[in-house]
């Protein structure tokens, strides 16, 4: 199987850090804070490393778009078994306003530069939740998509996916080229540890830039306000159920 | 001392140390503990015990691993999916 697949990483705040809306409100503060993986691009390129191991795929293309700092994200997909890496330069203005509709051109671009056969994505980032750059790169590259997957399988130059889907499992048959995005379940990410992360500056990472790969990253969409979620207010509790309808009658709930 | 498990032994600490980065309770309260550990066996030489002690170094990496694993996952779980789930 002569099959390359083609991995999108997005580096993000880590997952346990706790967040802090900046005090303009325009965002989110990111300056100095650990940024790590998203946890389900780990997951996606788990999932890549396991095909080539199975022989079922020849190379695997690490692939983020952002500042200099994303290198450490496609390092690290390196490390767990990416072939190379494309770093995508955005910076700046473009990169804070850098959404799915952009990456998703910047995918497709880069999916039919280098052929691939299969682009793996994290169902979704755990900064932005969007859930829509897999379903859009698949639109825009008329490739069939198997989302949410919890279990990927080849089976006679077709992918059976397994899907999670609200109410259970689904299972469909799509024809390659395709898109897949992947879920929780799909596998258990293996641990990049330091020798692997030392190998792996063996390895190369291509630059490339949005106007090379003919994408306009402008974004179509302001972020007017940005806010955290309301407090929780404190529980009231009560003796007797007596105190208890007396209360709700007092808030006028009854 | 030209113990040739000096290597291994090195290799051992600055693995774990590149695993303390990560550590729920910080990377300093690991990298004290870390160090501690090694320094209350320094003056091992039996190459049999040493190779023991590596072992067990190897064996913390990989409880960490599962560790790191595990929280990530249940954090995840508790955010993306409903409780029957």
């Amino acid at each position: 199987m002569s099959a390359r697949v083609l991995v999108g990483v997005k580096r993000v705040i880590d997952y346990a850090v706790k967040i802090r809306v900046k005090p303009d409100h325009t965002g989110v503060v990111t300056d100095g804070v650990k940024h790590s993986m998203n946890p389900f691009c780990e997951i996606a390129v788990e999932e890549a490393v396991r095909l080539k191991e199975k022989k079922l795929v020849k190379e695997i293309v690490a692939v983020s778009c952002g500042p200099q700092q994303v290198q450490e994200t496609i390092r690290t997909a390196l490390a767990m078994g990416a072939d190379r890496g494309i770093h995508v330069e955005v910076s700046g203005k473009d990169y804070e306003t850098l959404g799915p509709l952009q990456v998703s051109k910047i995918m497709a671009a880069l999916a039919k530069k280098e052929e691939a056969d299969l682009i793996i994505l994290g169902k979704q980032a755990i900064d932005d939740d969007c859930n829509q750059t897999g379903q859009m790169t698949a639109a825009l590259l008329d490739w069939p998509q198997g989302t949410f997957a919890s279990e990927l399988t080849l089976e006679g130059g077709k992918l059976k996916v397994v899907r999670e889907v609200d109410g259970g499992l689904e299972t469909i048959m799509i024809n390659m080229p395709a898109v897949v995005t992947a879920d929780l379940r799909l596998n258990t990410p293996r641990y990049a540890t330091l020798p692997n992360i030392m190998k792996a500056k063996k390895k190369k990472i291509a630059n490339v830039k949005p106007a090379d790969l003919g994408v306009d990253v402008t974004s179509r969409l302001e972020v007017l306000n940005v806010d955290e979620p309301a407090q929780r207010l404190a529980g009231v509790k009560v003796e007797t159920v007596e105190d208890l309808v007396g209360k709700l009658k007092e808030s006028g709930r009854i | 001392m030209t113990n040739p498990l000096r290597g291994e032994v090195f290799r051992l600490y600055k693995n774990l140390l590149y695993l303390g980065r990560e550590y729920p309770k910080g990377t300093t309260y690991f990298r004290e503990r870390l160090k501690a550990a090694f320094m209350k066996n320094k003056d091992v030489t039996d190459p049999e015990k040493i190779q023991k002690l590596i072992d067990r170094g190897e064996f913390v990496i990989k409880e960490l691993e599962a560790l790191y694993f595990l929280r990530k996952y249940r954090a995840m779980k508790k955010r993306y999916y409903e409780p029957e789930h």
